[in-house]
């Protein structure tokens, strides 16, 4: 009896699954194309939407690790109320985007006269070196960039105040100073992105043809005006892709500022992912900072799609 | 009149060529300059980091800083073996290279089956890879930590392995998928008349052909795992700490010990710098495959 109940709803899930892929999903189990992908797509779900749907769970809960004696009850919006009324919270995302605005400009000009260097014939092997030289910061961890940082902007021996030094600026604290924390901050990541920026643009410039370069150069001496009507439409892929993850790259910004300055000195450096690592391991409110990890994946959501809409149209 | 023209043109050229001669001189000197300031710039960070890494501790300490020293690997063998960063350079290589091999696995079919087949819901699915390279660590990292709690898999191996899957299954997938397009379509079309089943298509001739895509996407995937701190600080305590959160737990306490920090550091980004240099010309490569197109 209960047998017969159990496989006629078999049946009836087995009729309604042949009834779903006659009316639109045949091309699903059949074609290739489903097996090559859903092994990925599956383990990606998993790692990546499963604990999403916890987190946005956990950000309507209370749930505190230091207090789980009171419990986790429902609280509502409570939490994402708490954030975006929180003068920190905001004051940490203005701070990544000042940051953002202001190093990355930096890079890509940088980048650029770097890319131009290594692009103009002569000089083969210094040329070469150069390139070599700048697969270094790339290749570095992180972390290690913010303990390199933390030596040579260290007050009492950095090699930074004696270089600074032969110009006549007198010892600074670098690390103890919130702008010039910020600043020392700016530097690393300069040092350490503006080489991805050379060689995307480098890349672009090499696709540029020899011969429109040269006859440009017959019909001006000036490199701007070569630069910006020969060179350009060959660059603007390459820009399009560096302000694309350089953005992604800046909310995500950790590592390196966890290890040179933990944020400091007081908020100086707190970009967001610090500030919501705070407040979830070192505050352990898992609820709020499951309510800010949410809201930080939908800016990183509407970014990417508004860069993939107006920008970068090459896709698929 | 034709000739006289011809002359004016060749009296005036010869003093231009002259000067231009003079100033392409000068534009190679610069260009020269420029790209000394690029090596140094470059390279002088990572290298003041080894030299102190081999200075002793009253050295690396010395105001104004020292050029010239006595170089000591105390600081390697205290680092390594004292503070274990041994350890966590093996928990580091295990994590990174399982990662990356199970990046590759699951990757390649799935960039071989966005690069060769039509279906709906393509650019959603190929827009969803993407953003999971863009998604802040510490989003995941949050409830990861309570997931791993409650399955009792903090400070284990696997649950890194898995976590970094987020970001080196993407980069796998982006630069796979532009490697198989470079694959002519013939050679599909042609097995296929023969009776190759799609598998074995993709198996015995795209993978083969796409294989230096396959590596430059495999040395990503190592280096983003290799390099990942905030995931690994998260997640463990002592067993299955990784290299950078091993450097980074010097960072308590008053004096800090440069040299062992800066050893440590060494021991992290030398093999990431060899790795890279050795294909360098590729990791240009893969960086414009991924991105650019």
């Amino acid at each position: 009896m209960l047998n017969s109940t159990v496989s006629r709803a078999g049946k009836a899930k087995a009729g309604a699954y042949a009834a779903r892929t006659r009316a639109g999903l045949r091309f699903l189990p059949r074609s290739p194309a489903f097996w090559f992908l859903f092994p990925a797509v599956f383990a990606l779900a998993v790692i990546g939407i499963y604990p999403l749907l916890v987190a946005l769970y956990n950000s309507v809960h209370q749930y505190r690790l230091a207090d789980l004696a009171a419990g986790t009850p429902f609280v509502g919006l409570d939490n994402y109320i708490a954030t975006l009324t929180d003068p920190t919270f905001w004051q940490a995302l203005g701070r990544t985007v000042l940051f953002l605005c202001l190093t990355l400009p930096i890079e890509i000009v940088l980048g650029l006269f770097a890319a131009l260097m290594l692009h103009r014939p002569g000089l083969a092997w210094m040329r070469a070196a150069a390139r070599v030289g700048l697969v270094v910061p790339m290749a570095t961890t992180y972390a290690v960039v913010g303990l390199i940082g933390r030596l040579i902007f260290n007050r009492q021996f950095g090699v930074a105040n004696y270089l600074l030094g032969f110009f006549g600026v007198r010892p600074l604290d670098w690390l103890g100073d919130p702008t010039l924390a910020f600043v020392s901050v700016m530097i690393m990541d300069v040092w350490q992105w503006t080489p991805f920026c050379a060689l995307i643009l480098l890349a672009g410039l090499t696709m540029v043809p020899k011969e429109a370069e040269e006859a440009a150069r017959l019909e001006t001496r000036k490199r701007l005006t070569i630069l910006w009507h020969i060179e350009r439409p060959y660059l603007l892929p390459g820009l399009t892709a560096i302000l694309i993850l350089r953005s992604a790259d800046m909310l995500k910004m950790f590592d390196a500022v966890y290890t040179m300055t933990r944020g400091g000195p007081g908020a100086a450096t707190e970009f967001i992912s610090v500030y919501i690592q705070r407040i979830g391991f070192r505050l352990f409110d898992q609820g709020l900072a499951s309510a800010q990890a949410i809201l930080l994946l939908l800016l990183t959501i509407v970014l990417s799609r508004l860069y993939i809409r107006y920008i970068y149209q090459e896709i698929a | 009149m034709s000739v006289s023209l011809f002359g004016l043109v060749t009296i005036g050229a010869a003093p231009r060529s002259f000067r231009a001669r003079a100033g392409r001189r000068r534009a190679t000197v610069w260009h020269g300059l420029a790209l000394v300031v690029i090596f140094l710039s470059s390279v002088f960070p990572f290298y003041w980091m080894v030299t102190t890494s081999l200075k002793r501790q009253a050295d690396a300490l010395a105001y104004p800083p020292l050029w010239r020293f006595t170089p000591t690997l105390s600081h390697y063998i205290d680092a390594l073996f004292t503070h274990d960063v041994l350890g966590s350079l093996i928990n580091s290589l295990i994590i990174a290279s399982s990662t990356t091999v199970l990046a590759i696995l699951l990757g390649t079919p799935a960039a071989y089956a966005l690069a060769r087949y039509e279906f709906r819901g393509k650019q959603d699915l190929w827009f969803w890879f993407i953003s999971n390279r863009m998604v802040s660590p510490v989003v995941l990292a949050v409830p990861f930590f309570l997931i791993a709690t409650q399955l009792d898999l903090i400070d284990t191996h696997i649950v890194l392995i898995l976590l970094y899957l987020t970001f080196s299954l993407p980069i796998v997938v982006w630069i796979c998928t532009d490697q198989f397009r470079n694959v002519p379509v013939e050679l599909d079309e042609a097995a296929r008349l023969d009776g190759a089943s799609p598998w074995r298509i993709f198996w015995r001739i795209n993978l083969p052909l796409a294989m230096p895509g396959i590596v430059v996407s495999a040395i990503f995937a190592f280096i983003f795992s290799w390099n990942d701190l905030l995931y690994a600080l998260v997640l463990t305590r002592e067993d299955a700490v990784t290299s950078p959160v091993a450097a980074t737990n010097y960072m308590s306490g008053y004096e800090l010990p440069w040299g062992e920090i800066m050893a440590t550091g060494t021991l992290i980004v030398l093999p990431m710098v060899i790795f890279a240099l050795l294909v360098s010309g590729r990791l240009v490569q893969g960086l414009t495959m991924g991105a650019v197109k």
